[in-house]
């Protein structure tokens, strides 16, 4: 009942809705503003004499994105269902003889495209700004990683935003939950960890839970994998050599943040498969 | 016989939270049918249509479509729906939503520009939704329900808050339509106008059907009085309502109501004081006032 026509049917209409919606263009503008700004910022301080100032400015980038990149997702995503329900397509949609998970498949695609031109555009076109201006000829492997990476952060907020627009009815109600799931997961969640840190001060939980409770968090297993890849240490990143004391190297939270995609969109479907239009 | 309909409603009934939506409801409908669902908000009528497309599934009873339950993907290819009020995408153009639609109906592109053709919207097929009319949206929406020729419309209140031009284009494609063999199931508030547009009257109340007929088997069975409307002539309605049995409603008019067959009697009677009269109206029952008996009485089934 999956079919790919479906798919790419809902996919394109996603796109040319964000498309003429100016979505496109608003998020590449706001990511490569943010971008550039950090960029500048970023490039003063010291540390750029022990490595290579693209890599300096992929570090500031991928902190901005853990916070960026899942709000313009959960934007992009929290009316995808709850908005078609209040206009009256979803039924329109559902009463076609396509699968509930097209829909899902299709919108995630739609949108994902939506966000990559941005996260392409926002931080691409800084990190080889910033390579000219410094005449690195190096380090774009890791320019690369940093796109990629985002992209599948971004897919892993637009399952969730999805999640959280299927299971309530009105769109109003589903921003308030995307904009929770924001807060809670790039906010709190890194606050309550500090809180347990400063707590235990060394003890157990300081060792053995809060590594695989950090890297549980996608948002923390973007920043750890990206972190972990540029292998930087502390000096470069400020980030006091967090993920020089964690148990693993860059292949798990990466394997855990793909991982999240497919949790995400599971989730996404089965609640979606159970909305009465 | 049950092979021959489009679609069969056996004993359904819904409940919502301990609510009754609907009520043991029986109904079938044959190939180029037009049958209008009449019944106040929150009669059942969505929850009817709901059912049939499969969005959710009766408490009791059961529902097929071209012999099929609903949901299946041959009843989703065997019909089509218009809900109330929908709202295309307005930044996208009337020619971008029927490709949609036409991808997701496994339908060729080519007969999304003959759909949007045949309601009139080849000119505006390249514009955006957001300049439409009101009505020439809903002939968007109709273009899109006539995707891959479905055998079963259904169309909830597909006319409400269309001006009474664009209401009889669609009640003419709803002609079109049945006579090429495709079934409509439509809800509507507009009553008057509904006359020689259906073959068939359903009427819910309070989930359970109350009425099921042809305008002529309803009126029988409602057994309204015709009431017969004579002017006086000045001075003498008094006079005129005593010796016709009737009730003065105003200055001059008098109604004598009379049952179904008695009215030649009554005008005969009437043509028998032609001196006291000066005009005179017969009025069967409207179908506004057989929707009302119905929708009303209770035990009228």
């Amino acid at each position: 009942m999956v079919k790919w026509n479906h798919i790419l049917a809902i996919a394109q209409n996603e796109f040319l809705i964000g498309v003429r919606n100016r979505w496109v263009v608003f998020a590449s503008v706001i990511l490569l503003v943010f971008a550039l700004v950090l960029a500048g910022v970023g490039g003063a301080p010291g540390g750029a004499e022990y490595v290579n100032r693209l890599t300096v400015t992929i570090a500031s980038l991928a902190t901005l994105s853990v916070y960026i990149v899942p709000l313009i997702a959960l934007l992009l995503s929290f009316d995808a269902i709850a908005g078609e329900v209040e206009r009256g397509t979803l039924p329109l949609i559902l009463a076609s003889p396509l699968a509930r998970s097209s829909v899902i498949f299709g919108k995630l695609l739609g949108h994902l495209a939506v966000l990559a031109i941005a996260i392409i555009i926002g931080f691409g076109l800084t990190g080889l700004i910033v390579a000219v201006l410094a005449g690195e000829s190096g380090g774009f492997e890791s320019l690369l990683r940093l796109l990629l990476t985002s992209i599948v952060l971004g897919a892993v907020f637009l399952g969730l935003g999805y999640s959280a627009s299927a299971l309530v009815g009105q769109s109003s109600t589903a921003a308030a939950l995307a904009i929770g799931i924001w807060l809670v997961s790039v906010v709190f969640y890194d606050l309550v960890l500090l809180g347990g840190l400063v707590t235990d001060a060394g003890g157990f939980f300081s060792t053995t839970v809060f590594p695989w409770l950090l890297m549980a968090n996608p948002a923390d297993a973007y920043r750890l994998y990206n972190m972990a890849a540029l292998d930087l240490g502390a000096n470069a990143t400020g980030l006091s050599g967090m993920q020089t004391s964690l148990p693993w190297g860059a292949v798990l939270p990466l394997l855990w943040l793909t991982g999240w995609i497919a949790g995400a969109l599971l989730l996404a479907i089965s609640v979606f498969k159970r909305v009465q239009p | 016989m049950t092979e021959q309909n489009i679609l069969t409603v056996d004993a359904v009934s819904k409940y919502f939270d301990g609510v009754t939506a609907l009520d043991h409801v029986n109904l079938s409908i044959r190939p180029g049918a037009r049958v209008a669902l009449l019944g106040h908000n929150g009669a059942g009528k969505t929850t009817l249509f709901r059912l049939i497309l499969g969005f959710i599934k009766p408490d009791q009873g059961s529902i097929k479509v071209v012999g099929h339950a609903p949901g299946h993907i041959m009843a989703r290819r065997s019909l089509a729906y218009l809900p109330e009020n929908v709202a295309f995408p307005e930044t996208l153009t009337g020619r971008e939503i029927m490709h949609f639609f036409a991808r997701l109906k496994d339908v060729d592109a080519h007969e999304a520009v003959l759909s949007l053709a045949r309601v009139g919207l080849e000119g505006a097929g390249d514009r955006r939704v957001r300049t439409y009319s009101k009505g020439m949206r809903q002939r968007l929406g109709l273009a899109q329900a006539l995707l891959g020729a479905p055998r079963l419309l259904l169309l909830d209140e597909p006319t409400s808050g269309l001006d009474p031009l664009v209401r009889r284009e669609f009640y003419n494609f709803f002609d079109e339509l049945s006579a090429a063999g495709t079934s409509i199931l439509f809800s509507s508030h507009g009553l008057s106008e509904l006359a020689d547009k259906t073959d068939r009257l359903l009427i819910l109340r309070a989930g359970g059907l109350v009425a099921d007929g042809s305008l002529q088997e309803l009126r029988a069975q409602a057994a309204l009085p015709i009431r017969i409307r004579v002017k006086a002539v000045e001075n003498r309605s008094d006079e005129l309502a005593a010796r016709l049995g009737g009730q003065r409603i105003n200055g001059r008019q008098i109604d004598v109501m009379c049952a179904m067959g008695e009215q030649l009697e009554k005008v005969r009677q009437v043509s028998a004081l032609r001196g006291l009269v000066c005009d005179m109206e017969i009025r069967p029952p409207s179908l506004t006032d057989i929707y009302q008996y119905f929708s009303m009485q209770p035990g009228a089934s």
